[in-house]
């Protein structure tokens, strides 16, 4: 079997020395290449999950709907309407005749059995194609619901997931600035957080120490009211800066609101996350408290991570994820227990991402963009790693290969942002690389 | 209350599908075809179906996916998907070198009209296909049926790509297992090798989607019906189909292709439907059925007799997808329970025939519905409305099992949160030996969970 695909080989490098690296990335995948990414309408799906007290509404054929029915474990505090999988179900008499009579039925139906605060209408592939006017319907609804009823243009061929996250933010856009309620001294919106096993609320215990108010979170344990009023804030705070990006450079650009890309991923990033919105706000009192809050949580820290460092120092690692930021996260939050990253790759990362991964890691390591199965399985192998790091289409690679393995997507089941988080993060790296399983794996290999 | 949206009260719906119960087509497609050795599905659509299809596949097996994807765009969804496609073909046979490629469409692909049958002969004009390398493919509109639909398509098209009629017969008997767990195919391969019966199965998914832990990534595990046995499908001298929506329309196809009579049975879940199973079997074979089967079938009916007091009368409801429903409709019934709801997305007459026929004259007093507006939020409403003892089917029933704090077994496809449908199958004896220990594994821990101390008791 040929490993590469060689119309890919460009979207691959091997750091060597000091020398810039240069990928080719953001473009299309190969045809017929197993790759790991998916499409417009899963992109814009993630992002706008988790507004927990806003109807969901997948427009299409019934699998769209089916396949992203609770996947995120992105935890709410209190509404759960967006858990529930609604979708119009299209037959093959919409696909000939259209299914803008359906949407309708459905739409009004649904909001008046829930009274959501909000709808989001999700094309799909087909309606992309038969032409259903999503916008008109979405208007109409409005008019007769006073809610918003918001069409996200997520067709899922129109491009990548990045695509999809560009869609969610436009649809977000639209509700921003809808409301004119005045926002405390101090606040600050959280983009790009999805309360994956409860991580926001960790956060907003660090900011509420500080004295941050937390205006909008956009979107972990979102709520309308709230998003509608988030052009109050005085600051926008960006994780996952490739779902957001979009929407932090468009309320600067719209409200004059500054933003700061961060990651809350390792104990350098969340720490310098909390001291730049301090400094953002140049009030020494916050200040003096976020040094309080940092080192009191790294006293308690550290010296936990010593233990799992003695055992897990010099152990090799391959990051695989979706964005980008995340992987420059990991591998310094990787090297603080003593590991190092041997192959480091994302799904949708940009030239600039990939310059700034190229410099953080050791000579030797493969960097490398939209990568399938059979290229990660190879670069484990030929690296020597002991452990991967993915979601949930590379995690039984993984397992087959014997390498220990920690989730760092939607499957997470423990928070991995904050300090806690670097606590659960090396707590799971620890069990699984050296879980007692694997001296019993690929007996085959050891001759038994 | 993770439900608490949902009302009692019960309204006519027409437009309005809730937490359904069936999926699309192509993932049905894409498991069938990971029963064939060597064979790498490929999935005509935009990327992120196949993305979905084996992150549901993954999730549900906990084993690796492999599947291509045509990596549709807004140019190819407006000038057709045939230049991905042969693109895709030529990269798949030189990069993944598998035996064959197995082509389902999407929504997509279907509805601007692409002609895969078309496409796939001017991939082969052009020389993107190497000698002795292998296409076959199918149609999964999303739009029609459900995912049991794209399973059988599936079927179908193994069917028009291999089978060959030498006019000497080989006196095989082909099996059409339907939709079951990797375990199930095992199981079934197991009873013909204890009967002594010469078989032929496909698709196998046993050694691809339950795979051992080696130490390396498989991208071709050592499972699934080979390219020779499936030929040699062409000559067997009977076709049995499990399931009539996942195995029937792949034996016709095979009887016109080849000649091959046919018989399509219940999937062989439960007792009366392994009982009907292994008398077709060594009456087809000519072959009697061992002591070793008969005492496996006698433990069962054994285990029955024991347990009896516990399972009568116990109310299920139970959701999933219409060939297992059937079957576990008649084992419940055997075991003298009342199977008191049930529910299936995937659309077709002949499963409210079937109900009928097994439930008696107007479903026997239990609620029965199949078709779009068959979904899971019916039948929370059905459950608040009547309540039941037991729940029967895949996991997006932890809703409904938490709200109403009832036992929960799970059956069928997707289960995401637990595991043990990959290993112990649910067919033959053995398999209803196992779902009995389950099912009464709930129903006593829920009698012992509530009774008073004084009724609290050790010996059951």
């Amino acid at each position: 079997m040929n490993d590469i695909l060689k119309d890919r080989a460009l979207q691959i490098a091997t750091r060597t020395g000091n020398e810039e690296v240069n990928i080719d990335c953001s473009k299309a995948s190969l045809a017929g290449s197993v790759s790991q990414r998916a499409c417009v309408f899963c992109g814009s799906r993630v992002v706008l999950f988790p507004i927990v007290d806003a109807l969901h509404l997948i427009h299409g054929p019934v699998g769209c709907a089916v396949y992203t029915w609770d996947i995120r474990g992105t935890v709410s505090s209190g509404p759960e309407l967006h858990r529930q999988s609604f979708s119009t179900d299209l037959r093959e008499k919409h696909v000939i005749f259209g299914g803008e009579k359906k949407l309708y039925t459905t739409l009004t139906s649904l909001i008046d059995k829930h009274n959501p605060k909000a709808a989001f209408v999700y094309s799909t592939c087909i309606v992309g194609v038969i032409g259903d006017d999503v916008e008109a319907i979405c208007r109409k609804v409005e008019k007769e619901k006073h809610i918003p009823v918001i069409p996200v243009n997520s067709a899922g061929f129109k491009g990548s997931k990045k695509d999809g996250y560009k869609a969610a933010c436009d649809a977000l856009a639209q509700l921003i600035g809808t409301s004119d309620e005045p926002a405390p001294e101090f606040s600050i919106n959280i983009l790009g957080d999805f309360n994956l096993a409860g991580e926001l609320w960790l956060l907003e215990e660090y900011y509420r120490k500080m004295g941050v108010n937390i205006l909008a979170r956009i979107t972990g344990d979102g709520r309308i009211d709230d998003i509608r009023k988030a052009h109050k804030a005085q600051l926008n705070v960006v994780q996952c800066a490739g779902s957001m990006i979009h929407l932090a450079k468009d309320m600067e650009e719209k409200y004059g609101i500054p933003f700061k890309r961060v990651s809350y991923f390792g104990v350098e990033d969340m720490s310098q996350a909390l001291y730049e919105v301090a400094e953002f706000f140049g009030s020494s009192h916050m200040m003096e408290k976020t040094r309080e809050l940092v080192s009191e949580e790294l006293s308690k820290l550290l010296p936990v991570l010593e233990k799992y460092r003695e055992r897990l120092e010099g152990k090799k690692a391959v990051i695989y994820v979706g964005g980008a930021f995340k992987a420059v996260s990991l591998i310094k939050a990787l090297r603080l227990l003593g590991i190092q990253t041997v192959v480091v790759g994302s799904q949708t990362g940009k030239k600039e991402d990939y310059e700034i991964m190229g410099r953080l890691c050791d000579p030797g390591t493969i960097l490398v963009d939209d990568s399938n199965p059979l290229e990660l399985a190879k670069f484990a192998r030929e690296t020597g790693a002991d452990i991967f790091i993915g979601g949930v289409k590379e995690r039984p690679i993984a397992f087959k290969m014997g390498l220990g393995f920690c989730d760092h997507n939607h499957e997470r089941k423990e928070a991995l942002a904050g300090y806690v988080g670097m606590e659960n993060f090396a707590r799971e790296l620890y069990a699984s690389v050296l879980s007692p399983v694997w001296q019993f794996a690929g007996m085959k290999e050891k001759a038994l | 209350m993770l439900l608490k949206h949902t009302p009692k009260e019960i309204k006519e719906r027409n437009a309005l599908t809730i937490n359904p119960a069936k999926t699309c087509q192509p993932i049905g497609a894409m498991y069938a075809a990971l029963g064939i050795h060597g064979c790498l599905p490929h999935s005509h659509g935009s990327q992120g179906c196949c993305s979905y299809h084996r992150s549901a596949l993954t999730r549900h097996y906990k084993e690796p996916v492999m599947a291509g994807t045509s990596s549709f765009t807004e140019g190819a969804s407006v000038f057709g998907g045939q230049a991905n496609l042969i693109q895709a073909i030529n990269n798949i046979f030189t990069v993944y070198n598998p035996d064959i490629i197995a082509i389902h469409t999407t929504c997509l692909s279907e509805t601007i009209g692409d002609d895969v049958n078309q496409i796939v002969g001017k991939a082969v004009e052009e020389n993107k296909v190497p000698e002795g390398k292998r296409i076959m493919y199918c149609s999964t509109p999303s739009y029609i049926g459900s995912h049991v639909t794209g399973f059988s398509n599936m079927v179908e098209g193994i069917i028009r790509e291999f089978p060959v009629s030498t006019g000497t017969k080989n006196r095989k008997i082909n099996i059409i297992p339907g939709w079951v767990e990797p375990s199930d195919m095992r199981e079934i391969k197991a009873l013909a090798k204890t009967m002594g019966v010469e078989i032929i199965m496909f698709p196998d998914t046993s050694d691809v989607m339950d795979a051992p832990q080696t130490g390396t990534h498989e991208f071709y595990p050592r499972g699934g019906t080979t390219i020779a046995q499936l030929e040699a499908a062409g000559d067997a001298k009977y076709t049995l189909a499990l399931g009539k929506y996942c195995s029937e329309a792949g034996a016709i196809a095979l009887e016109n292709k080849c000649g091959i009579k046919f018989k399509t049975l219940d999937l062989p879940i439960g007792i009366s439907a392994t009982d009907r199973f292994i008398s077709t079997l060594s009456n087809i074979a000519g072959i009697p059925v061992p002591q070793s089967i008969t005492d496996e079938r006698g433990r069962l009916v054994d285990m029955i007799t024991d347990m009896q007091q516990y399972l009568y009368c116990k109310k299920v409801a139970l959701w999933g997808d219409p060939d297992q429903l059937i079957a576990l409709t008649e084992f419940l019934l055997d075991l003298d329970a009342k199977p008191a709801f049930v529910v299936s997305g995937t659309p077709g007459k002949y499963f409210m025939e079937r109900m009928e026929q097994l439930l008696g004259k107007d479903m026997g007093g239990a609620k029965v519905q199949n078709g779009s507006c068959a979904d899971m939020f019916l039948m929370h409403q059905w459950i608040k409305n009547e309540g039941c003892d037991l729940l029967l089917g895949n996991t997006y029933g932890k809703y409904i099992a938490r709200d109403e704090n009832i036992p929960f077994v799970r059956m069928g496809f997707p289960i995401y949160d637990r595991v043990g449908h990959s290993y112990f199958p649910t067919v033959g004896y053995k398999g209803a030996m196992y779902m009995l220990e389950k099912i009464l594994g709930v129903l006593m821990d829920k009698q012992d969970a509530d009774s008073s101390e004084e009724a609290f008791e050790l010996v059951m």
